[in-house]
């Protein structure tokens, strides 16, 4: 016999569960009680936002089920955030509340909400445990649903009579999700149309999305490539997924993707387009959106192929099983001269920042010089995320860690703190000011837990992007976007017994940097950006994925 | 644009209900009617949609509702033969004087008369949705009072020959 509470705990660590984020309260006393002694850890966050960003950067660096445990009313409202953006990106989660017990639901209790209601837009699944009966089933239904097929978040509403109530413990129950299959169903009858026009294409290329690094489908894809000398985009979502270092990738494209993406996308006459829901972000105006190609569409969701675009064939099925089945149609291509084309654009607009002016281009490939290959990078969201996908060369599935979807500010920091947990190494952190004020109490935990995770603010005093937009399409009124940072980031880390440095001039940047990522445990470095800096290339909202905003005009001629 | 019977069986957990008409709403889909009841078989409810879409944006309602997890089994009615029913409950004025021309009329649409009051009756009209309308309309000159529909509840067609064993049957729960 144990109680509910025992019960969670028991389920947690038959599911593997290493770490878990969370706040208790009112709710929840039997179920942290219970964790005292659980042979995992249990991660203090400073707001429930925070335990579920946590969460997220945990599952997303590591590809295990983050899990998160908040009490009821303002603490489960307060994962709401971290759900959707654990939907849009398709992270795998659990997310455990507690709830006012089983008697007084309905009846506006205290700290009664409805968290099984709120979120059912924003999750894979729920469930609302009623009876200890129902309990096993919710916790192996929830870890089988968060981490098989298209990974997501579940949510598990659990009353506080259910965490006292005792029973029999029996676990892994049976599975009964008779319209749940772990396995995708494949739909693949296009497969030979696909090879064939893979096969006569003269200026093929691939879009690789978030899904080849979710079903571990780097390694095809690379094969894949290779075998036809095929040119690589990836979505933002899909950085890591294709190493950038290699000849054959053009970076990411999309609103703030590399020239040379966006312009074979509008050029070539084949796409493949894996693991990628094909959003706005990245197609751009949609009748703009590859319009010279056939499309090929391979996704493990149905419901994706087909959402927004009509491909000329779709196939549902594994990334990594479909672009294997797919490699022999082309290999041995060569498509030299589309490749030189693509290559000439490269060149013909350069990124390379100014080397004496301290930008954010300038911080971010010095930090990416003075780290390895491994270190995972998260960013917070703004302009500094955009640049960071420009600028970051990512070579490794999972190395970069950004809120694609959602676009959450404030989900950097968090995640960067789950993100430790996963690797255990330190983790860099590129913040803006705006998005690191969203959520800077968990500087208190990352302190606390001693964490190595390196904060690098670029702060333009600004919230830039939403000032750039408004420079660029608002006539240059800055509405609420200039206000300036009342506060000093650096005696701000300070306060929270962690290393703190500014660096105002580009002679200071590499020396500063390295101090801070030697320095053990967290630190901070602010870095102070002009607040002018633009990120380009920008195609603008509704405008052709071809015709993105350059500075000056115009490519540089090679 | 055309009109689209969606069949949805679904485990009848608390919650479903809100699940289905959430995702239903959340994506815009123009829905003309959602009934739900129990089947035969205890744990298993079936839900019927009436929507408006083109052939593309119906697909994606029906991909997006399997998607959920409790929903067991979804398909497209209208893709093949099926049979649908519609009923209405009908309120409709017929003091004495008028009263034999208001029997007459639900009589032609083989209505059932389930109540008789003072000055009013209420008729039960069941069919395909356009004898329903047409019911509807035809008994509106006399003064209809209230309207209560059950939208559509429909089913495919056995038909002759192989029949394919009833899916309900084999599904655990
Ligand atoms: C939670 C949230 N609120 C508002 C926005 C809208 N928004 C997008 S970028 C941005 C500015 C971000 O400022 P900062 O973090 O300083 O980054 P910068 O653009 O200056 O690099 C805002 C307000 C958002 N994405 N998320
Ligand atoms: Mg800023």
């Amino acid at each position: 016999m144990m109680n509910g509470a025992q019960m969670v705990v028991e389920a947690l660590r038959r599911e593997g569960v290493e770490v878990l984020f969370g706040i208790p309260g009112g709710t929840v006393i039997p179920l942290f009680d219970a964790m005292v002694n659980a042979p995992f850890r249990q991660v203090l966050t400073r707001h429930e936002q925070g335990a579920v960003h946590a969460a997220e950067g945990y599952g997303r660096a590591s590809g295990k089920v983050g899990v998160c445990l908040v009490t009821s009313g303002p603490g489960a409202t307060n994962t709401l955030t971290g759900l959707a953006d654990a939907h849009l990106d398709s992270v795998p989660l659990v997310v455990i509340t507690g709830q006012v017990k089983t008697s007084l639901i309905g009846t506006d209790a205290f700290q009664e909400a409805d968290i099984f209601g709120c979120s059912m837009p924003v999750v894979k699944h729920s469930f609302l445990v009623r009876t200890l009966e129902q309990l096993p089933a919710a916790l192996a239904g929830a870890f089988h649903i968060a981490r098989t097929g298209r990974p997501g978040p579940v949510l598990v509403d659990i009353p506080v009579d259910v965490q006292n109530a005792r029973g029999e413990f029996d676990y892994p129950p049976a599975l009964n999700f008779p319209g749940y299959s772990a396995e995708v169903a494949e739909e693949l009858s296009g497969l030979d149309e696909a090879r064939r026009l893979l096969e006569r294409s003269e200026r093929p290329m691939i879009l690789a999305g978030g899904g080849i690094i979710l079903s571990d489908a780097a390694e095809a894809l690379l094969g894949l490539a290779e075998a036809g000398s095929i040119p690589v985009a990836t979505t933002f979502m899909g950085k890591g997924g294709f190493p950038e270092r290699h000849p054959l990738s053009l970076g990411t494209a999309g609103m703030h993707g590399r020239a040379q993406a966006n312009r074979a996308l509008c050029e070539a006459d084949v796409v493949l387009a894996v693991g990628t829901r094909l959003s706005d972000r990245t197609t751009g105006r949609p009748d703009g959106f590859a319009p010279k190609a056939k499309l090929i569409h391979v996704d493990m969701d149905r419901a994706e192929v087909g959402k927004t675009f009509s491909p000329q064939v779709g196939l549902v099925g594994d990334a990594a099983k479909v672009l294997s089945l797919l490699a022999p149609s082309v290999e041995g291509k060569d498509c030299r001269a589309w490749r030189e084309t693509l290559d000439g654009w490269t060149r013909s607009y350069p990124l390379e920042p100014a080397p004496d002016v301290l930008s954010a281009p300038l911080v971010i490939r010095a930090v990416r010089r003075l780290v390895d290959e491994e270190t995972v990078v998260v960013t917070e969201v703004g302009q500094h995320q955009m640049w960071a996908g420009l600028h970051w060369e990512t070579n490794r599935p999972r190395s970069f860690i950004s809120s694609g979807g959602l676009g959450t500010m404030g989900f950097g920091l968090p995640a960067a703190l789950g993100a430790a947990f996963a690797t255990g190494k330190p983790v860099v952190c590129f913040a803006g000011d705006g998005s690191l004020l969203m959520n800077i109490q968990e500087l208190e935990s990352c302190s606390r837990y001693n964490l190595p995770v390196k904060v690098i603010v670029l702060n333009n005093g600004s919230l830039g992007m939403v000032r750039q937009w408004q420079e660029l399409f608002f006539d240059e009124r800055y509405a609420q976007t200039l206000e300036g940072v009342h506060c000093d980031f650096v005696a701000l880390a300070e306060s929270f017994f962690m290393r703190g440095y500014r660096v105002k001039v580009a002679e200071e940047l590499e020396e500063t940097l390295k101090e801070a990522l030697e320095t053990p445990g967290p630190a901070l470095v602010d870095c102070v950006i002009p607040w002018r800096d633009k990120v380009f290339p920008m195609v603008p909202a509704g405008a052709a994925l071809g015709d993105f905003l350059w500075p000056d005009g115009g490519p540089t001629e090679s | 644009m055309a009109i689209h019977t969606i069949s949805v069986l679904a485990q009848d957990n608390p919650g479903v209900l809100s699940r289905l008409a959430g995702l239903v709403s959340r994506r815009g889909y123009n829905v003309t009617s959602l009934s739900v009841g129990k089947t035969h078989r205890p744990g298993l409810s079936r839900f019927t949609l009436v929507v408006n879409g083109d052939d593309v944006s119906v697909e994606q309602i029906v991909r997006q509702l399997d998607k959920l997890i409790e929903i067991v089994e979804v398909r497209n009615l209208s893709e093949d033969k099926f049979v649908e029913r519609w009923m209405t409950l009908i309120k409709v004025r017929a003091p004495l004087d008028v009263r034999p021309h208001v029997l007459q009329t639900a009589e032609i649409f083989r209505c059932r008369i389930i109540d008789i009051g003072e000055d009013a009756i209420v008729i039960e009209a069941t069919g395909d949705r356009g004898k329903v309308e047409a019911c509807l309309e035809a008994v509106r000159p006399f003064g209809v009072i209230e309207v209560a529909s059950s939208g559509a509840v429909a089913l495919g067609r056995t038909g002759f020959g192989a029949r394919k064993e009833s899916p309900v049957a084999a599904i655990q729960l």
